[in-house]
Parts: structure tokens; C-alpha cells; sequence
């Protein structure tokens, strides 16, 4: 099994899941690597994503794990034959072997910037500290099974405010990633719900990289 | 501070509609660019995108030096509100650019329901909708595809129809335009020009006249136009610019798979199939020229599966050296070769047991009507035996499921007809209770029944529709003849296939109609979220226009009809003469047992017609 370490930005944030799947197994049939298959009725190019990436967010960090038919080139030459048939947005910055096992695969690193287009509102970063500095926070999560609420403060190891210029305001978040996982945009949701006064008027969010349990960069 | 367009598109559904950058798109510099053309499509990026037509014609105006075309599709309801809520103008995928910006404004018409997306998309542009209120060389607007074959609905808003296959005559008209933008030509100037290309029609070089009654009286050509437009064809599709590198959407499509058309026109000659007649003459490509062509756009563009394509593919002649090429070269690269629109023979029986594509599901009639007495009278010669007989094989070697399409409101067509599909569903299940292998899986049998909507350049174009109110009593009385709980039965709604009728035989006097219609918002009409039928209702009203003059008057033999301006190659004459043996029961050999003498071949100069 090789693993790619890949980016998605840009447009290619408006890429689903699914859509990213997709693009992969065609770029690797454009060029001409070949992927095994499934074994069984109706055999599936055997390509996964670790934790799908929801809608409209970027990364820095995403993994793709798949295996190739044949003999395997240099992993560099593999990255580059790769980049060459995808399309912008979607780059791989590194094809490796044994890659650590999904399972340790513990946190996430986020950047989420708030765009306020009349100027951050007053004391914003003191009022959001303490806003995350409460021992619960409860937001509605939308699953398989409806609407549920969700605790957001347990699933957060930290979180840190900065202003970045008059109008943005940045969070560095550092959330549970798997069983279970914390949607970055729940932060916002919480904001929502309980300070309206700092909501803000548009949301950036880009996944910065993905650590072990012990905070180790996994890999 | 993020703009306006990426704070919109996180909130729309699938918004990787509207931002381009797939792999195959074409952008160009520019400074290089002296022509540029917004190649607009009037429904969803998902239907555009499966335009074959479309894919065409975007490679051959970007192979272009100096002109750079652009795709543009109609916004899904969400996105156009956005739009609109924060003056967002139409763009266009590739450059992101407004489409006002844009030299030439393109539109592709193969639905008479699209109508109202292109003055919706015109609209969403900023673009003046009237063609008489651009008057500068800029924003000029054309358009193609079938709907083309009867342009006077849209004659007040398109500014020249480029009518038939647009291979050659695009390139002819965008280079005339790159001339006349060079040297600063006004648009009359140009238009007067532009005429001159054959397959060019220009519609304002027309005056219509009507008679008292409400019939036209006379079209006459203005400014030296020539009296009739003839379509342009390809004569030889082996030669003909066919792009092998496609663009290949991120997002999904309706059809998601790589396509190779194997022959244009068809030799069958159903009365009511507008595409049957409209496409002719027959001309084939070789099987050599399309396993190149396959292999080149499948190592392009990593697509998994692959689809033959034409309006009959069992009479395609080459289709066994083509499938036997084709289907090793699949099963070693792991792509799925389907074959739609086979006839019900042997050949292609074996064809669908080598093809491991097909489900045991997907079994597909469509008898069009339930006798062969009505079958005879649309011409489409499928007989009850061979669909007996292919069900049968089919149950015995494990299907379950048949689908089967039938129109109602045909010409000629009695209770005893609608009946007759009753009777034709209950001898399927009857042949599959005597022939299922495994009875505990259970059959279903999915009819569906479409209102029949008259079409011009066919032998039923002067054919009155029924009425909604008998249409839907002839769905009523079928569906009291269905006890079988193995059937499942679903009729259009009456309502789009009546506004189908209006606009697919309609005149200038429409103009207003849809104008008002889109201004009330309707668009998407193609869509049940969007279509509202009382938006069209009002809109009549509002104009003083009757829908029935359209559909249920019928058009008299010797009445001037909207389209006779429009010559595709199919002479009136010939489907008079149709029409005729349709009454009679008569039924017209396919053009391969003798030619029926339609006229089409005489579009052809350097090659026979292939039927």
C-alpha cells in the first residue's frame, strides 16, 4: 500500500468526496499508472481519502492511500507523472510506503479566519477566550440519525485567537479528528449561538496537518 | 477579504458547477486573443456537460488561432438567487469573466423547454434581450442545434441561427467575425455577411405576414436574403475535426463516460421522430477512424467507461469489427463499453452477452404504440414477436426487470390502441411466468407513456396534438387495464409537453409569450422543481396568444408553415407523401431496402448516402 500526502486549495475545495475520488482514479489512469482492483462482482479501483474533507474547506494535509498494478516507479517520478494529470488545486507533495496506521490518526490542526467587513467587533479575542474557556459548549450536529447536540469543549485539546488585520480574525484550533471528530465549522456554530455579536460575515478554514495522539506529525 | 463569488459558492448546491478548472478546459492568453466567444448552454452544467455537441464545437472554435471559447451554463435556482441578490453577472467557467464581456454569445439548443434559460441566462448576463437593442458588433448572439430547424420562437432575441452540423460553418463564422472586428464592421454589416455562408439564417432579413385567420401568409426574405436556408452536414465524418482531448468534469454529469458517435442520420424513418428525419443524409464513420478516436480520448482522459453512440446503432455497419476491436482493448484497461440503442436481433444478443457491462436488469423497448396497427402508422416497425421473443430469452437467461416507452395522442390512435399496450404488457408477463428461471425474484415491467408532441420536418408536423384533458383519459383508461401488481405505470404531467408543442411549431408572435413568461421567472422549465405551468398560462393570456392554434388546430397541408424558410435537406413533398401512407396504414421500408426518395442525399456532393 503507498500513501500520498496531498493538498487540496483553491477551486478545488468545491470538490466532494466522492468527486475527489473520481479525479484521482482518472489521473491515474491518464497517467498510465494503474491501479489494482477490488476483488469481487463489480471490481473498484482500490483508492481511499482519510477523513473526507467536508465541502468549501482547504488542506494542507490530506492522505490518500492506494496500490499500483505492476512495477512501481521512483515515488518521486510517481508525485510528479500524478501532479501532471490532475487539475489545479489538487497536488501531491510527497508518495511514500508504510504509512502509519489510520487508526492513530488522532488530531487536527485548524486555521479558521473570520472575516468581519465592519472591522473586528471590540474585546473580540478576550470575549472568545472566555467564550472557549467555559466547560461546555453544545452545538447542533447534523447526522445520519437527525439532529443531535453536540459538546464541541471536550473535543477540543486547544484553541488560540489573534487578530490578523483590522477585518480578520484568525483561530488556531487543535480538535479530535476521529471517534469521535469535531467539525471545524461547529466552533463558528458555536460563536453563533452563543456570542451573535461576533458573528462573522464570512469563514475561511484550511486544515493545517494532522497529528497522533502524543502530537506527533502522522504520517 | 474573500469576494463575493467564493462567499456564495460555499453555500450553493454543487458548487463545483460554476468554477471551472477541470482537467482538458482550454485557456488561452489574452493578448493573444482577438475573438472571444461565451459558449453558452441553456440548462445545468450537468446536462451541458453531456452534450456531445457542445464538446465538439468547444474543441473546434479553440483550435482557432486568435479565438478562445468559453463554456457557460444556467445556474440552478439557489445560485442564480445569489446572483441576483448581489448584482453577480453571468460568467464564464474558463476566465471567470462576465459574459457581457464576451465578442460572440453562443447557445446550443437541442429542448424547446431551454428557451426560456437562454433569455433567462441573456438576463442573468446583463445582455440586452432583444437583438434589435445590441447594436454594436459586441454580444453577438447565434445559435445551433436542433431547435434551430424552426428558430422563429426566438427570432426576436438571437441574431443569426447556424443551422445543421457546425464543424465547418463555425469556423466559417467566427472567422468572418474575427475579419469584421478587425475592421471595425458594423453589425449590419456583418449579418449582411454572415448570410452568405450557407447554413447561416438570419431571421431579421425576414418579414412575417399573417393572414386574417391567424395563419402565416408570407415570409418574406429582406435584403437580398435567399428565399430558404439549407442546414450545413459534414459529408465526411472520418475527416471531420473530432476532439479527442476532452474536458473531463470534476464533478459528476448525467453521462459521465466518454462517448464515440458512429454514424450520423438514420435509416428508419419513425413519422415522429424529429431527429430521424432532420439528420439525414446517413453517413458512417469507419471502424478503423473510431478505435483510434476511442483510444486517444479514453488515454486522455482516464474515463472508465465508454458509450457507443448514434440513433440506431444496430445499423451501424461496422459495428461488429468495431465491438471486436473494442472489447479486448476495454477488458485490458478495466473500462466498461456500453452499447445503447440496439435493435432486438441476434447479433445483438450475442454483442449484449460479450459485453459484461450489462446489468440483468436493463431491458429496453420502445414500441412507441400498443398495436401494429398504430405501429404501422408512425412507421416504427418493432413487432410484437420480436419483443416477445427477446423477453423470453432475456427471462430465461435471468432478467427480471423490462422497461417499455409508449406515446399516446398519436395520429389515427382509438381506445383500442391505448389498450393494446395493456395487452402487450400482459403477454411479457405471461412469457415471463412461462420462461423466468428464478420466479421468487418477481418481474417488473416499467411502462411509461409519454403525450406525443407533433414535430416540424417530420411527417407528423402538420398533426393536431390531443387535448390535455384527452390525454390524461387515455392515461386513466391504460392504467384501469393494469392489474398486475408487477407493473408499474407513470405518465408525464400534460402541461410541459403541451408548451413542448407551442414553442417546437410556434411562430414570432411567441416572442412575447416567452418574454413575459421569463420576466414572472419562469426558467428550468425542464426541471418539476422549477416548471410552473401557470407562469406560461398567464403569459398567453397576457399576449393575447391561444396555445391551441399550436397545438390541438393541427396545420392545414397547404398552409405556409413557420419553418418552410428552413431546408433540411428533407423535402415536404416527401413528407407530405409520408404523412399520407401514415393514413393509410402503409409502412415505409427502412432506407436500406430501397431508398425512399426523402431528398437528403442531395445535400451530399462528395460521398453517398450510406443508408
Amino acid at each position: 500500500m503507498l500513501r500520498a500526502l496531498f493538498e487540496k486549495t483553491g477551486n478545488a475545495v468545491y470538490l466532494s468526496h466522492l468527486d475527489l475520488m473520481r479525479l484521482f482514479q482518472r489521473a491515474f489512469k491518464r497517467a498510465g499508472l494503474p491501479l489494482t482492483h477490488t476483488q469481487g462482482f463489480n471490481p473498484r479501483p482500490s483508492v481511499s481519502i482519510a477523513l473526507p474533507l467536508s465541502l468549501g474547506m482547504e488542506s494542507h494535509c490530506e492522505l490518500l492511500d492506494f496500490s499500483l498494478e505492476g512495477e512501481i516507479p521512483d515515488y518521486g517520478e510517481l508525485r510528479d507523472r500524478l501532479n501532471e494529470k490532475l487539475v489545479e488545486g489538487v497536488r501531491i507533495l510527497r508518495v511514500y510506503q508504510d504509512g502509519e496506521k489510520l487508526k492513530n490518526l488522532a488530531l487536527l490542526q485548524c486555521r479558521l479566519t473570520l472575516e468581519y467587513d465592519g472591522g473586528i467587533p471590540q474585546n473580540a479575542v478576550e470575549k472568545l477566550e472566555a467564550l472557549f474557556s467555559r466547560d461546555s459548549l453544545t452545538v447542533e450536529k447534523k447526522g445520519k440519525n437527525g439532529v443531535s447536540d453536540q459538546d464541541i469543549v471536550p473535543l477540543l485539546r486547544r484553541i488560540s485567537f489573534e487578530a490578523e488585520s483590522g477585518t480578520e480574525l484568525g483561530i488556531d484550533a487543535w480538535a479530535h479528528c476521529q471517534n469521535p471528530s469535531l467539525n471545524p465549522m461547529q466552533l463558528v456554530a458555536a460563536i453563533r449561538k452563543y456570542a451573535p455579536e461576533l458573528s462573522p460575515d464570512f469563514v475561511r478554514c484550511c486544515r493545517m496537518e494532522i497529528f497522533t495522539e502524543q502530537e506527533e506529525v502522522f504520517r | 477579504m474573500t469576494d463575493i463569488k467564493q462567499r456564495i459558492l460555499p453555500r450553493v448546491q454543487k458548487p463545483a458547477r460554476y468554477t471551472g478548472g477541470e482537467w482538458g478546459e482550454v485557456k488561452k492568453d489574452k493578448k493573444d486573443v482577438r475573438v472571444r466567444v461565451a459558449f453558452c448552454f441553456p440548462d445545468t452544467y450537468e446536462i451541458g456537460m453531456s452534450n456531445v455537441g457542445m464538446r465538439i464545437l468547444y474543441g473546434v472554435m479553440n483550435q482557432m488561432e486568435g479565438v478562445w471559447c468559453e463554456r457557460v451554463f444556467a445556474p440552478w435556482g439557489d445560485m442564480e438567487a445569489a446572483m441576483r441578490q448581489h448584482n453577480l453577472p453571468l460568467w464564464a467557467l474558463e476566465s471567470q469573466d462576465p459574459v457581457g464581456d464576451f465578442d460572440m454569445i453562443a447557445f446550443t439548443i437541442g429542448y424547446e423547454m431551454a428557451y426560456s434559460n437562454i433569455l433567462n441566462m441573456l438576463s442573468l448576463a446583463g445582455v440586452p434581450l432583444h437583438a434589435r437593442e445590441r447594436q454594436d458588433l459586441k454580444n453577438m448572439v447565434f445559435a445551433g442545434g436542433v431547435c434551430a430547424f424552426n428558430p422563429e420562437p426566438l427570432a426576436d432575441f438571437i441574431d443569426f441561427f447556424s443551422l445543421g452540423e457546425g464543424e465547418d460553418s463555425t469556423v466559417e463564422i467566427v472567422s468572418l467575425y474575427d475579419r469584421a472586428k478587425t475592421e471595425g464592421w458594423s453589425k449590419d454589416a456583418f449579418l449582411h455577411a454572415a448570410a452568405k455562408i450557407p447554413g447561416v439564417y438570419v431571421p431579421s432579413f425576414y418579414r412575417h405576414e399573417y393572414n386574417p385567420d391567424g395563419t402565416l401568409a408570407a415570409v418574406v426574405p429582406l435584403e437580398g436574403a435567399p428565399e430558404t436556408v439549407t442546414k450545413r452536414i459534414v459529408e465526411d465524418l472520418d475527416s471531420a475535426y473530432f476532439p479527442t482531448k476532452m474536458i473531463v468534469p470534476s464533478t459528476e454529469i448525467v453521462h459521465d463516460r466518454a462517448n464515440l458517435e458512429v454514424f450520423r442520420g438514420c435509416i428508419r424513418g419513425c413519422r415522429f421522430c424529429q431527429a430521424g428525419f432532420s439528420c439525414r443524409p446517413v453517413r458512417k464513420k469507419s471502424p478503423e477512424v473510431l478505435y483510434r478516436q476511442a483510444v486517444e480520448t479514453l488515454a486522455h482522459s482516464g474515463n472508465n467507461e465508454i458509450t457507443i453512440s448514434s440513433l440506431s446503432t444496430s445499423d451501424y455497419r461496422g459495428l461488429k469489427e468495431l465491438t471486436d476491436a473494442l472489447i479486448p482493448y476495454c477488458a485490458d484497461n478495466k473500462i466498461n463499453l456500453s452499447v445503447p440503442s440496439l435493435r432486438a436481433d441476434n447479433f445483438s444478443r450475442e454483442l449484449m452477452e460479450k459485453l459484461q457491462t450489462v446489468r440483468k436488469s436493463g431491458l429496453t423497448f420502445a414500441p412507441e404504440a400498443g398495436t401494429q396497427r398504430l405501429r404501422d402508422v408512425i412507421n416504427k416497425n418493432l413487432t410484437e414477436e420480436e419483443i416477445l421473443n427477446t423477453c423470453t430469452q432475456a427471462f430465461s437467461g435471468g432478467w427480471n426487470s423490462v422497461k417499455l416507452y409508449f406515446m399516446l395522442g398519436l395520429p389515427t390512435e382509438t381506445d383500442e390502441d391505448v389498450l393494446g399496450i395493456a395487452e402487450l404488457v400482459y403477454k411479457i408477463i405471461q412469457a415471463w411466468k412461462e420462461n423466468a428461471v428464478n420466479k421468487k425474484r418477481g418481474l417488473r415491467v416499467h411502462v411509461a407513456t409519454a403525450y406525443f408532441v407533433p414535430k416540424p420536418h417530420t411527417p407528423f408536423q402538420w398533426e393536431k396534438q390531443i387535448t390535455p384533458q384527452e390525454y390524461l383519459r387515455r392515461c386513466k383508461l391504460l392504467k384501469s387495464h393494469f392489474y398486475s401488481k408487477s407493473i408499474e405505470y407513470d405518465y408525464h404531467s400534460p402541461d410541459l409537453s403541451r408548451l413542448e408543442a407551442v414553442f417546437a411549431r410556434g411562430d414570432r408572435r411567441l416572442g412575447p409569450v416567452l418574454e413575459a413568461a421569463v420576466a414572472s421567472g419562469a426558467r428550468l422549465d425542464g426541471w418539476d422543481e422549477y416548471f410552473d405551468y401557470a407562469k406560461w398560462f398567464d403569459a398567453f393570456r397576457a399576449c393575447g396568444v391561444d396555445e391551441s392554434f399550436y397545438t390541438t388546430r393541427g396545420y392545414g397541408e397547404d398552409e405556409l408553415l413557420p419553418w418552410d424558410a428552413i431546408d433540411v435537406g428533407v423535402s415536404k413533398k416527401f413528407l407530405l407523401r409520408e404523412r399520407h401512407r401514415a393514413y393509410e396504414g402503409l409502412v415505409t421500408p427502412d432506407c436500406r431496402h430501397g431508398c425512399a426518395g426523402c431528398g437528403a442525399n442531395q445535400l451530399l456532393q462528395e460521398v453517398a448516402c450510406d443508408a
